[in-house]
């Protein structure tokens, strides 16, 4: 069946064309700025790809590499990893980790059998259990060792994913329009005589 | 007066470039467009937070 959904925008007097723009958007999601290359906007996508991975990496290296990890346990509910998971690929050993560590808990006890190793030198692996807040465990043993670095790097990579939703949505739909606020005076177009500044799309063929 | 060691800023410094421009790049196409809207942002949310770093001194000296 062919579509016959528009997928041509005009922006700022540049047409653009979002091609099939589910796709745009899930390879977006996949790796940042990849749905903006698929569409043929190059230096957009390569802006995000830059920007959003290197704070994303940079969060990840400044929190010793533990900072990033799936786990909703009582006592450990990683809900940052809900927003880590902005930027796609990158954060998707996180869940092979977590099934692992999953089947090798006991779901009574809350303990995590002494035969259980994470794979891959414990890359994105969650914490051993159980983890309790009135007792020292790996979680805490991560803090220690990396001081405010942990924090950080849990922000700097909540932050990246975050941004990434923006960048799904501008493959998708194309960029955001300027809210009025945010215009100067002279920017503002004269909404009686001019064309709209970000048209709908048009009627394909 | 800080109660951190300054050098704890520099974190502000990758996470405001990535912020901003990722904030104009989902706002223009045109690539200048794009660097400027990144500029403002980048100042905007910079005068933000020193505002409110004035008033949290301030506050702090009159306690």
């Amino acid at each position: 069946m062919a579509s016959s959904e528009a997928t041509t925008i005009d922006v700022e007097g540049q047409i653009i064309d979002l091609k099939n723009r589910n796709l745009a958007a899930f390879l977006s999601w996949l790796v940042p700025g990849l749905g903006h290359m698929y569409q043929g906007r190059m230096t957009k996508g390569c802006i995000f790809l830059v920007c959003i991975l290197s704070a994303w990496i940079l969060g990840f290296a400044l929190g010793g590499g533990h900072v990033v990890y799936a786990s909703w346990v009582p006592g450990d509910r990683r809900w940052h990893y809900f927003l880590q998971a902005g930027v796609g690929a990158l954060a998707m050993p996180a869940l092979v980790q977590g099934n692992r560590m999953r089947k090798a808990t006991d779901p009574d006890t809350g303990y995590t059998a002494r035969s259980y190793t994470p794979l891959w030198g414990g890359f994105m692996a969650p914490p051993y259990r159980r983890v309790l807040e009135s007792e020292a465990d790996e979680v805490s043993a991560w803090y220690a060792r990396r001081g405010a670095g942990y924090e950080m790097g849990t922000w700097y990579t909540v932050i990246a994913g975050l941004l990434n939703i923006l960048v799904i949505y501008d493959a998708f739909g194309g960029p955001l329009a300027v809210p009025i606020s945010g215009r100067r005076k002279d920017e503002t177009p004269d909404l009686e005589h001019s064309e709209p500044e970000h048209s709908a799309p048009e009627q394909g063929d | 007066m800080l109660s951190i060691s300054p050098t704890y800023l520099l974190y502000y410094l990758p996470l405001i470039v990535t912020i901003s421009l990722v904030f104009g790049g989902t706002r223009h196409e045109d690539t200048t467009k794009v660097i400027q809207h990144a500029w403002q942002t980048g100042r905007w949310i910079t005068g933000f937070m020193l505002i409110i770093f004035a008033v949290l001194c301030l506050m702090a000296w009159l306690i």
